[in-house]
């Protein structure tokens, strides 16, 4: 897949309107992600199975979208497709007006999975400078990064510790520090915080929205968790299965502080109800109205 | 049944299937099933930890109180079976030529050892690289594995003459090829997928894939293959000195000794392979021990 360098659509933050056409605009490069009528079949013996279907989606630069729908609608499918870790089977995808290859190659994006990934036999700044070493850099400005990154993720005390000794929310923190460790300009997300309870869940978001906020990345991230994706998002991508796609596009509008009262906001419940029923297909019914 | 008999017995156990694909044993899991007193572990009533040490020791004073008493006290034994005292007296009378013949059969294991794990490890990597090379290796692997290696051992010895100690190096190094290859081998594809996806999404190249993360996810199978590769190893090197060769070696002492009428002796040398496998074991025990300490997360 080669990328025009040029081709793009008008900047569009709005999102779906603009995706999808083939008009050219100077700016391409401002955009972390845009994807016109992907698709991916995966083949299997009993036949091909469609895990996504005209996907048109735009991320801007250091906008925050959340991935959310049911099992098998194809969100974790298609953060694999940016980061390079599977192909598409059709349409267009650049990341940074590149292709997902190139943006790999280059380290454009970080990524983290619902498993935190660590390699057990290495200590806590050993996995964090991993990316660092594979991309040769040399050792004293890795142990300069590495202290960074441990004292964002707050783990500053503990990078002598090996994986095992930490908990599951501080192995977590590992995996975001090394996905930062090349300060990608994009961080794919897939579920980092579903194996996580909920205290640490709802502590590591609020992090995650500094994090995000303090390094100017934009932020794709997959989650089954509505009230997370409202919490952290500047939109919210709701997507259906068979054929995996996208239904509708939310934007929260809940603005760049994202501190614990918002969780007991009313504009916060609103966006949680309106992500719920764009989910559901229809208004939910109320408990008290039933 | 002959000591032969019995060695013999022995080496073909370690070579069955089964007991060459131990999966190796996490550390934490060891931990915590040495925890002891914990409150539900199934049984009712754990036993306090110092049973675990005293109560073997027990059982060996009483078998050795019991073989006292029935060839030094009641002298009903045969007479190829000393007193155990009688023993003693012999490994003290005679250490000096024991501690010889052990360092050559401990000697012929060791090199048997490496270079059958070296072989296995350049053809495992062969093996987990390339399917082609599996499938062509696969059936050998097999024919291996089935061979018992005292049949060919009086061959080998042929071939590299009587003066050699390369025969009994080459038997020690069949028998430790099997176990360290299916170990290798299956160690090289237990690398995680989610460690795949960080190494690809982080752009390391094959290479370096091999080096960071399939290398150190075998290293602790390939442990595994060497402590039950060394036991083994000890065994048919001891074993291939009962088909010829140079006169030196524990087994060599042992079969003299024995047909001599020397049956202290014999026995002392007998402890002498003991010390040696045991030596082996837990040397190996320890570096699997040390590899398999960082379970996976």
């Amino acid at each position: 897949m080669s990328a025009p360098t040029t081709g793009s659509t008008p900047a569009a933050s709005t999102g779906l309107d603009s995706a999808g056409t083939d008009s050219t605009g100077a700016d391409s490069t401002s955009l972390a992600v845009r994807a016109a009528g992907v698709g991916k079949i995966f083949p299997t013996k009993t036949g091909d199975v469609v895990a996504l279907t005209g996907v048109e989606l735009t991320v801007a630069a250091g906008e925050f979208v959340s991935l959310i729908g049911p099992s098998g609608c194809g969100k974790s499918t298609l953060l694999r497709l940016i980061a390079d870790l599977d192909s598409t089977s059709s349409g267009e995808l650049q990341i940074f007006g590149k292709s997902a290859k190139q943006a790999r190659i280059d380290q454009d994006y970080g990524i983290a999975f619902q498993q935190a990934g660590l390699l057990p036999w290495r200590t806590v700044a050993g996995n964090i400078e991993l990316p660092l070493e594979l991309h040769g850099v040399a050792k004293e400005t890795r142990r300069a990064r590495v202290a960074e990154l441990a004292s964002l993720v707050g783990l500053s005390d503990f990078v002598d510790r090996y994986p095992d000794q930490l908990s599951g929310g501080m192995q977590q923190r590992v995996a975001i520090a090394r996905a930062l460790a090349e300060q990608p300009r994009l961080l794919l997300m897939d579920e980092p915080f579903g194996a996580l309870d909920e205290m640490t869940r709802e502590y590591l978001q609020g992090e995650l929205t500094r994090i995000a906020k303090d390094t100017g990345a934009a932020v794709v991230f997959v989650t089954h968790s509505i009230p997370e994706a409202v919490f952290l998002s500047d939109r919210v991508v709701v997507m259906s299965p068979r054929p995996g796609r996208i239904t509708e596009i939310l934007p929260t509008g809940l603005g760049d502080v994202r501190s614990e009262s918002l969780r007991e906001s009313p504009e916060y419940f609103e966006r949680v109800t309106a992500v719920r029923e764009a989910l559901h297909g229809s208004p939910v019914e109320r408990a008290n109205e039933r | 049944m002959t000591l032969r008999q019995a060695q013999d017995d022995a080496l073909r156990q370690a070579q069955d299937g089964a007991s060459i694909t131990e999966a190796p044993k996490p550390g934490g899991a060891m931990r915590q099933a040495r925890g002891g007193r914990s409150a539900y572990d199934g049984s009712g009533w754990t036993p306090p930890s110092w049973v675990r040490i005293v109560a073997p020791v027990v059982v060996g004073l009483v078998i050795l109180l019991l073989w006292i008493l029935v060839v030094d006290v009641l002298a009903i034994a045969p007479r190829a079976l000393p007193s155990p005292i009688a023993i003693l007296e012999q490994i003290a009378d005679h250490n000096d030529i024991i501690l010889e013949d052990m360092a050559i059969t401990a000697r012929n294991a060791l090199i048997g050892l490496a270079l059958g794990a070296i072989v296995a490890i350049l053809l495992g990597a062969l093996a987990s690289a390339f399917g082609p090379i599996d499938g062509m290796l696969a059936p050998l692997v097999s024919a291996i594995a089935v061979v018992p290696i005292v049949a060919i051992t009086p061959i080998l010895n042929t071939m590299f003459g009587a003066s050699s100690q390369f025969g009994r190096v080459a038997v020690a190094a069949i028998a430790s090829f099997v176990p360290v290859f299916v170990n290798v081998l299956r160690g090289l594809r237990q690398t995680r997928p989610v460690h795949r996806d960080v190494l690809r999404s982080a752009g390391a190249n094959g290479w370096q894939t091999f080096r960071v993360l399939t290398l150190p996810t075998a290293v602790p199978y390939l442990m595994t293959g060497l402590r039950i590769a060394s036991s083994i190893a000890v065994i048919a090197a001891l074993v291939a000195e009962y088909f010829g060769g140079p006169a030196d070696g524990i087994g060599t002492a042992i079969a003299t000794y024995a047909k001599s009428g020397r049956a202290a002796l014999a026995f002392a040398y007998v402890a002498g392979g003991i010390a040696i496998g045991l030596a082996f074991f837990l040397v190996t025990s320890l570096l699997e021990r040390i590899a398999t300490r960082r379970k996976p997360v």
